[in-house]
Order: structure tokens, then sequence, then C-alpha cells
């Protein structure tokens, strides 16, 4: 027996142009609540800007996109309150440098949410456990390493309580070492039931974590289906030749 | 006796000084306030590249750079300005012209923030003015600060146009000693010095405050 699939998230023919240069050429994904999509390509194929187009820190050029079966795209939508589903994990981290590591992650409960400090504080202390970063909650970001700043970020992430977090490259600018730390982390989020749209390089992530795994090139989806058989038996051409470089 | 220059008319002349440095520094107080406000202002709001806001902001910081700061303060004293008392004239006319280069500061300080702190701002569901409040402005200020600092001194260098006016600040002050002392060059020598106090003892308690700044890194 199948589980009901309960969508969140409708992509339909998606498209996005930076001026001349059309990006994203027709995009049609789907994605269930708890599923772990894994987005690969070559540089340049257009994941970011797909994951982007997601939460809207880019429009769409054509297409729609529908959020719980409502266009996120029409008129009237609180893109903020939109927003707020959706968390960002990014390669670079992007941690509030003004903000202590505690601040980091009360700040969006507190001045979105409107929750109170001692409660968001308890909350964020919880979290911060959680990514085994709270003896670090007085630290700012410039004194923490790569791993320890992709944690705070995920834990800045998880306070807004998210539906859906979406990792561009979480793990691509961090040195070797310290790649294991935060892919543990996404793993237990995947445990736990976390939607999630990831564009990584990790080839064991996506064979063991992922749920579905989509390539992207030239801005189109070339191929998706189960991680395993994809990267196991891929069936164009273009896979075959990406997947031969990452392995 | 320095280089056979006359120094004693300082016994009869230096309440002269004393006043006409106060009215420098009440000029440069006030104006400093305002163009800061102003110039603040108009830069963040240039900041965001609203298409036809920035236009216009643009427009206006290159016409006032344009200009030279003399003919902005006749043209505001006589003309726009002139149902204002002659002080708060020279401190609009000073305050304007400022006013366009701490904008660019601000504007500069506030871009030169990474761009993934707004967006990691926006994807925690913050407002655009949430945003700027929290997040990109509290670390613009730090690269705003000594610029901000270096205007200062300029406009107390600048407050000494406003003599032109009449106004009887520090400029305007040496030249009457002069005038009433027939000595051609000590009185200008006396200003010159003070001015030099002052804008130096500024350059040094900013450098004393960028590296405190700095120290926090
Ligand atoms: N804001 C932008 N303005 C103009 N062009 C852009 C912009 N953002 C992305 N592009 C272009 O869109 C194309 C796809 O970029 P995108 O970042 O989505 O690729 P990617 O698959 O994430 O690549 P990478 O693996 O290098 O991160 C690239 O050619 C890029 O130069
Ligand atoms: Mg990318």
């Amino acid at each position: 027996m199948t589980k009901e699939k309960d969508v969140i998230i409708q992509v339909k023919g998606l498209k996005k142009s930076f001026g001349s240069l059309e990006v994203l050429k027709g995009l049609d994904v789907e994605i269930d609540r708890g599923e772990v999509v894994v987005v690969i390509g070559p540089s340049g194929s257009g994941k970011s800007t797909f994951l982007r187009c997601l939460n809207l820190l880019e429009s769409p050029t054509a297409g729609d996109i529908l959020f719980h079966g409502k266009s996120i795209l029409g008129k009237g939508l609180n893109l903020d309150e939109y927003r707020e589903k959706f968390g960002m994990v990014f390669q670079l981290f992007n941690l509030f440098e003004n903000l202590s590591v505690l601040d980091n992650v009360t700040i969006g409960p507190r001045k979105v949410k409107k929750i109170p400090k001692e409660e968001a504080e308890k909350q964020a202390m919880g979290l911060l456990k959680r990514v085994g970063l709270d003896n670090k909650a007085d630290a700012y970001p410039s004194q923490l390493s790569g791993g320890q700043k992709q944690r705070v970020a995920i834990a800045r992430t998880l306070a807004m309580e998210p539906e859906v977090i979406l990792f561009d490259e979480a793990t691509s600018a961090l040195d070797p070492e310290m790649v294991g730390e935060v892919l543990q982390i996404m793993r237990q989020l995947a445990e736990d039931g976390m939607t999630m749209v990831v564009v990584t390089h990790e080839m064991g992530f996506a064979r063991e974590v992922g749920d579905r795994l989509i390539f992207m090139d030239g801005g189109y989806i070339v191929e998706e289906g189960d991680p395993k058989n994809v990267i196991a038996n891929p069936q164009h051409q273009r896979t075959k030749n990406f997947l031969s470089k990452m392995l | 006796m320095i280089l056979g220059m006359d120094f004693t008319f300082l016994n009869k002349y230096w309440f002269y000084y004393a006043n006409g440095l106060k009215l420098t520094l009440q000029l440069a107080f006030w104006t400093l306030i305002l163009a800061s406000i102003i110039g603040i202002a108009m830069g963040m709001v240039r900041a965001q590249n609203y298409k036809f806001i920035s236009l216009i902001i643009d427009g206006f910081i290159n016409f006032i750079r344009g200009i030279p700061i003399m003919v902005q303060v006749f043209i505001v004293y006589y003309g726009i300005a002139s149902q204002l008392p002659q002080f708060w004239a020279a401190v609009a006319s000073l305050s304007v012209n400022s006013s366009v280069y701490i904008a660019e500061h601000t504007r500069a300080g506030m871009q030169a923030v990474n761009k993934g702190q707004m967006e990691a701002a926006r994807c925690i569901g913050m407002s655009k003015l949430e945003a700027n409040w929290y997040i990109i402005i509290p670390q613009a200020i730090k690269n705003i600060l000594p610029s901000l600092c270096n205007e200062f001194i300029l406009l107390i260098k600048n407050t000494s146009i406003v003599s032109v006016i009449a106004l009887h600040e520090l400029t305007y002050t040496s030249n009457s000693v002069r005038a009433n002392t027939f000595l051609a060059y000590e009185p200008l020598i006396v200003t010159a010095v003070i001015y030099f106090v002052i804008t130096y003892t500024i350059k040094k308690l900013v450098g004393i405050l960028e590296r405190r700044l700095h120290a926090h890194d």
C-alpha cells in the first residue's frame, strides 16, 4: 500500500531569464512533504537559480509555482510570509556578521514571528545544542570555522520552523574535514522528516539520503528518478558524462 | 617676535578669535547634524537602487558637486533662504553641500555590505526594511563612520566660506583683526593655527575610533 502523497510544491514550466540569457528553460517538478530531492548538474546549469526561484529570491519569467496548490506568483501574496516557510542554507553561510551566534538564531523568531526574547533564546539554545554549538552561543561568526558557521546557519533556518529547506551547495566551501559534520546534520534532518531540496556535489549523500535525484543541464531537467538507479544506471549520455566526472 | 612677526596684538584681540572660533564651531556642529540627517537618509535610499529615485538623487548629487561652494552660499543666502537669519542660511547651504558627499559615503558603505546578508535576511522572512534596519545598517555604520569623520574635518574648513556673507566666524574675524591692527600676516597665521589644531585633533580622534572599530573584527 502506498502512502497518500502530500504535494507541497508544484513547479510548472518554470522559466527564468537574466536579460537575454535564458537560464531555466521550462522545469516541471513536484515535491512531496518529507521528500529529499537532490539536484545535481554542471556549473551554470541553473541549479542555484532554480532554488532561488522557489523562494522567490528571483522572480520567474514564465511558468508557475504552486505552494499547497496555490500559485505564489499571483498578486496579493505576502512574499515575506511565504519566504518564512522556506529555509535556505547558502554555500557561503551568510551568517549575520553583526550578530552573535545566539542572536543569529533568535533574530528571525523575535523580529519576524514576534516571539518574546526569552522564549526565542530557549528555543535557540535547544537548536544550537542539536547542531553541537550551544557552547558558542556568545561567539561572533568571524570566530567560527566554516563547518561551525554552516551548522549555525542551519540552526538559524530551523528556528523559523520552515516547511521546506533549500540547501545550495552547503558543503562546497568547507574544508574536507568539516564536510562530514554538516552532512551528518542534514542527514538527521532528513530522517526527522524535513522536506529538503539539496543542490550538492556529494554523490554519497545523494545516494544514501536522497529520495529522488534530478540531473539538470543547460536549464533543463535531463533526467530524474531514484538516486541509486540514476547513479548506477543513467539513461542519458549527458548524465553519464557528468556522473563519470563526479565519481 | 617670531621671524620678525609681532603677535602682541593678541593681548588686545584674543577675544575676537574666541568669538570667531565659537561661531565656527557652532556652524560646524549644526551643519554636521543637518548634513548627516539629509546625507545618510539620501544615501540609504539611494543604496536600494530604485530606478526613478536613484536617478533623482544622483542628479541632485552631481548638480551640487558641480557648483562652487561659494556660489551655493550666495544662492542660498540671497535667494532660497533669504528669509532665514544669516546663521541658519549659512548652515543650510553648508549642509546641502556636505550632505551630498555624506550620501555618497553612505551609499558606498551600504553597498559594501555583502549581498548575501540581505538574501539571508529575506530568507528568514524579514521585509527589506527590517533587513536593512537589523542587518545591513549596523554593518554599514562601521564602513561609513571613518569617512563621516573625515567629512566633518572638511566641513569645518568649509565654514570659512561663509565669511563672504559677513558672518563673523573665524576667517571673517581674522580679517577684522587685520583691519584694526594694520598687520598683514600675523592675524592670518593665528587663524591658520587654530584651524589646524581643531582639524588635526579630530583627525587623531578619528584614528583612535577606527582602531577601536577594527579591534572588534
Ligand atoms: N543575477 C544574475 N544575473 C545574470 N546572470 C545570472 C544571474 N544569476 C545567475 N546567472 C547566470 O545563470 C546561469 C546559471 O547560474 P546558476 O548559478 O543557477 O548555475 P548553477 O547550476 O548553480 O552553477 P554552479 O554549480 O556554478 O553554482 C549562469 O550562466 C549564470 O552566470
Ligand atoms: Mg550554484
